[in-house]
């Protein structure tokens, strides 16, 4: 499960740009800041590598862990 | 305990103080995450870390971290952190510092801090230019990079941070970038676990100052340009001087182990009055 705070997303993409799996896209949700949010769109391929959580520079991205 | 559904650095962070003043897409923040992710592995407390800065916008990093911190006079963290580090040796000092900070005001105490091998852990923010002040060149901006002070580019040579301070001594050091966090992380790690002075240089990107100057709009296109221009170590050594001119080089560069400040200190205090370090004993009193 992925979460991202949109209180705490500047808009960067580099989680778009890091990520291995091309999970992220860009939304067309904005934020309180007209930031345009990154959207897990292909959730489904995530390995749970925590490259996003790491990069991002917000402290913004949260991966569960859990096996479900 | 519910978990909390936040990233897992946020358990470091002041909560109320963000979102932090960084710029969307710097590297900041991604040096914080490596160093919470190079602490957790290490064999270091959070409660005796002790974040020391100067003046910058690397610098501002120890304000939004939940523990004890001094931010300092411009360039002179270095010392600050010495005498803490000297008047209390079971605390475990970490210097976030900037490229401008520690190698242009602050280079003297760098090197001379380096040579005397105080048991510090140093992480540089190297992000290529003074982007608190409106993107002025620094000593480390790439030749023909442009900046505020540089219209027609930099003619100058870039100081290479690493290696100078490996130079002067320092027990353990290293360079990374933002693109290699995972790398980033191990190395700070390193640095944490070792005794004597280590210097992680993190080379970060800035996509305000640096990269609207220099033609690299986004921040991923900075991000990339990072990534392409490094080469590790190993391959470095076996290529030319000329070939390495733009080239950001990675890996550690360790030295063989010298004695650190802190043991040398405590050996003479014992040697000549035969007790415990001073300033350590006269804070015992007081308890």
């Amino acid at each position: 499960m992925i979460i991202i705070d949109s209180k705490l997303c500047k808009g960067c993409d580099i989680c778009i740009n890091v990520c291995p799996k091309k999970v992220y896209s860009k939304s067309d949700r904005v934020n309180a800041k007209n930031v345009y949010l990154p959207f897990p769109e292909n959730e489904e391929g995530c390995t749970k590598c925590g490259l996003c959580e790491l990069s991002c520079p917000d402290q913004a991205i949260y991966v569960g862990k859990e096996v479900e | 305990m519910v978990e909390e559904k936040v990233s897992p650095y946020r358990k470091y962070l002041r909560e109320e103080r963000l979102p932090h003043l960084f710029c969307p897409g710097c590297g900041n923040g991604t040096v914080m995450n490596a160093f919470f992710k190079g602490l957790e592995q290490s064999d270091i407390d959070f409660e005796d870390i002790v974040m020391v800065s100067g003046i910058g916008c690397s610098s501002r990093v120890p304000g939004y971290v939940k523990c004890d911190s001094l931010h300092t006079t411009h360039g002179r963290a270095l010392t600050f952190a010495t005498g803490l580090k000297l008047g209390n040796p079971d605390l475990d000092v970490v210097v976030f510092t900037g490229d401008g900070d520690s190698a242009s005001i602050g280079g003297n105490h760098l090197i001379n801090a380096a040579r005397r091998n105080v048991d510090l852990t140093v992480i540089c923010i190297n992000n290529n230019i003074y982007g608190m002040t409106g993107g002025q060149i620094s000593p480390t901006s790439p030749r023909g990079s442009f900046g505020t002070t540089a219209p027609y580019g930099s003619r100058e040579n870039p100081f290479r941070i690493a290696e100078i301070v490996g130079a002067a001594g320092a027990s353990y050091v290293a360079r990374w970038t933002t693109a290699h966090p995972m790398q980033l992380a191990k190395a700070i790690q390193k640095g944490l676990n070792s005794t004597g002075f280590s210097f992680i240089e993190a080379v970060s990107q800035c996509p305000t100052y640096y990269g609207r100057k220099n033609k690299l709009k986004t921040t991923i296109d900075l991000y990339n340009h990072i990534k392409e221009h490094t080469i590790t170590k190993r391959k470095a050594e076996k290529m030319d001087v000329t070939e390495l001119q733009d080239k950001i080089i990675v890996g550690d560069f360790e030295n063989p182990r010298r004695g650190a400040l802190c043991k040398a200190l405590k050996e003479l205090t014992e040697e000549v009055s035969g007790g415990p370090l001073a300033t350590k004993s006269a804070y015992e009193e007081l308890d």
